[in-house]
């Protein structure tokens, strides 16, 4: 029993961190319809960079210069504004030439930005695996172990609680101020946005620019858990069972998704998985959500998608 | 003026229902098989054939099978390199189960094999659509690759985990590993490849390409034309899983003669042939093959230019490889979002006004 509470637990927290990764492939889909596979290669640019902020690491050369380190609160905001400026550029150079496209295009286009930020990653900051030291908390929790001889990792508690603190973020801009009611109605309808007066361009900065933002949080909570390296691009492959299980455009679908998905993984993994002789966790969760999609085509709390002629 | 169908009457029905109707396209089609039959084979070196004419053929043939797919029936997948690896690991059953099967059974029965398998993974297609879907064919992908590792009887228990052809002849002419002369290897797949395009070009212009084609357009108007989206898709899954799985056995017999699950046909080979596609262009079977030539021609252009010419290290130039790539991949998405084969479209029309302007 108390095996199973730690398997659902850590499976729960598991999910979570999927979840900040799937938040940020939503907020682009929900308001320009694009598929953004190039958010883990985000979470990993961002990861690199912050690294690299906070070695003091010159781009290129790949030299540390510990006279540039900076202290986190710097080397975090240094990161913002620097995926700030990634989505200016994206949206200026890419996304303006592509408007109408079909979805597939922008698709590929996403894949194409995949495929330059890793290597723009690599060059600037070197390809070898960086340890994020932010000073998060790891370990076990003692609190947790002393009364109840649960096991769980502080730093999925500190990610639990920032993904929570990201979502009522994410929650109140969306709903109570200007920019984010003008995001909703990009998202509703793109041609009404544009007829009363909203700037698809600028709204499209502001989302990447949240997404990229996004994307570092996750990439400091992944990087925090096990270094930041290639792998991590490869967390994004994790966040897209999550995704369609929620729904493409549904931010609770993001995080109800990534909870199933975390907490069936795990327990496949430890009652499915020794039957067949172990690593399910690869496509456990596909099979998952592909097993909702049958029953809810669109997703848990995906928009339905009505067809007319 | 070159290009000018003027005055080409056609006088029977066969001619009108010719697979290329214009005589330029005709002999330009002709002209080009009979150089890369009867030219290019005593040109052939073992690097031409390993590094560029097999990869452009076996990948030439896998995005033809994705574009039935994908360009022709409108349904994103992301399972290709799995399912190029269901036709490998079915070659290599096949071939060494029963050793005296002609080479070409061999990849036809693989292509056959895989066709079962994609139809499988195309059923959650009628229910589910879009990019739901594309997700959705990421389970067969990550599935697939882990039963090549975690079934041993795919692989004939060899404890390497690497499946490794067998030496085949195919009419008295050694065809596999590495002591095969290429220009055999090279004609083989260049016979299978031709006779697969011309096909698919068939077949894209009958009644089950009409069906897809509707498919794609509007799944809803289609079924109401009459059009039923079960055999429709299904057959799409089919042809276009045949089509993928040949290209896997080919891939592993005649080109690369050892693979191993997710390494030889992981994730990145299904990106890879989808960029094929869209760089040269979605639902034509030219297209398939001019995105094939592109993406496997500018690793090694971009290689030896930066590493050989401007003597960068080889892990610089690789980072930066990525870079281009990623940005030749946008580029060519917003100068030519219908790519290649739209581009060869424009030629086309030029050179029929040539040389005036209209």
């Amino acid at each position: 029993m108390l095996f199973l509470a730690e398997t659902v637990i850590s499976g729960l927290l598991t999910g979570v961190m999927y979840s900040l990764v799937a938040l940020g492939f939503v907020l682009i889909f929900k308001a320009s319809g694009v598929f953004n596979f190039a958010q883990g290669v985000m979470a990993l640019f961002a990861g690199l960079t912050l690294a690299g902020f906070l070695t003091g690491t010159i781009p290129i050369t790949h030299r540390i210069n510990s006279a540039l380190a900076m202290p986190p609160w710097l080397a975090i905001t240094a990161t913002v504004f620097v995926m700030i400026g990634l989505a200016i550029l994206i949206e200026r150079l890419v996304l303006r030439h592509l408007v109408n496209q079909e979805p597939i295009i922008l698709f590929m286009m996403t894949l194409g930005l995949a495929y330059v930020l890793e290597g723009a990653g690599d060059l600037l900051w070197g390809s070898d695996v960086k340890v994020l030291d932010l000073g998060l908390p790891s370990g076990a929790n003692d609190w947790l172990l002393d009364s109840f001889g649960l096991y769980v990792e502080q730093l999925e508690i500190v990610a639990a609680v920032v993904a929570a603190a990201l979502v009522t973020a994410l929650a109140i801009f969306f709903q109570k101020t200007r920019i984010g009611r003008a995001l909703r109605a990009v998202a509703d309808d793109h041609q009404a946005a544009l007829s009363v007066g909203i700037s698809l361009n600028t709204i499209w900065a502001i989302v990447w620019a949240a997404a990229g933002i996004v994307a570092l949080v996750a990439g400091i909570m992944w990087g925090a858990k096990s270094g930041i390296q290639f792998s991590l691009s490869l967390i994004a492959l994790k966040a897209l069972p999550v995704l369609i299980l929620g729904g493409f455009d549904s931010v609770p679908g993001a995080i109800v998704g990534g909870l199933i998905i975390g907490v069936g993984e795990k327990l496949a993994e430890v009652y499915f998985g020794p039957l067949v002789g172990g690593a399910v966790e690869n496509w456990f969760a596909y099979m998952l959500a592909l097993a909702f999609l049958l029953v809810r085509p669109e997703g848990l709390f995906g928009e339905k998608i009505i067809r007319r002629v | 003026m070159l290009y000018r169908e003027v005055g080409q009457f056609k006088t029977s029905y066969a001619a009108d229902q010719a697979i290329f109707p214009i005589a330029q396209d005709r002999w330009f089609v002709i002209a080009l098989l009979l150089v890369a039959f009867l030219v290019v084979p005593f040109f052939v070196t073992a690097y031409t054939a390993n590094a560029i004419l097999l990869p452009f053929l076996i990948f030439g043939l896998a995005a033809l099978g994705l574009n039935i797919l994908t360009g022709y029936c409108g349904q994103l997948s992301l399972g290709t390199g799995a399912f190029m690896g269901v036709g490998a690991y079915s070659a290599f059953k096949l071939m060494t189960a029963m050793p005296e099967l002609n080479l070409v059974i061999v990849f036809l029965a693989s292509g056959v094999i895989t066709a079962g398998v994609g139809m499988l993974f195309g059923l959650p297609s009628l229910r589910i659509k879009g990019f739901y879907l594309a997700v959705a064919t990421l389970a067969a992908q990550f599935f697939l690759v882990w039963l090549f590792y975690k079934w041993g009887w795919l692989r004939n228990y060899s404890a390497t985990g690497q499946i490794t052809v067998p030496p085949r002849t195919f009419f008295g002419v050694l065809m596999t590993g590495s002591s095969a002369a290429p220009a055999a290897k090279y004609l083989l797949a260049l016979a299978m490849v031709t006779v697969l395009a011309l096909g698919a070009k068939n077949l894209v212009r009958g009644r089950f390409g009409r069906s897809w084609m509707a498919m794609r357009d509007m799944d809803v108007a289609a079924e109401l034309m009459g059009i039923r989206p079960l055999p429709a898709k299904l057959s799409a899954f089919g042809v276009s899983s045949f089509y993928i799985g040949v290209a896997g056995a080919m891939m592993f017999t005649l080109w690369l003669g050892a693979a191993e699950g997710g390494d030889t046909f992981g994730i990145q080979n299904s990106f890879l042939v989808l960029f094929m596609i869209i760089i040269g262009g979605l639902g034509t079977v030219l297209g398939s093959f001019l995105g094939a030539a592109f993406l496997v021609l500018m690793p090694i252009v971009l290689k030896n230019t930066m590493v050989d010419t401007l003597g960068m290290t080889a892990v610089f130039a690789k980072h930066l490889e990525y870079v281009i790539m990623g940005l030749l991949i946008i580029f060519f998405l917003i100068l030519e979002p219908h790519g290649l084969a739209r581009l060869w479209q424009i030629t086309k029309e030029k050179l029929r006004l040539w040389p005036f302007p209209y």
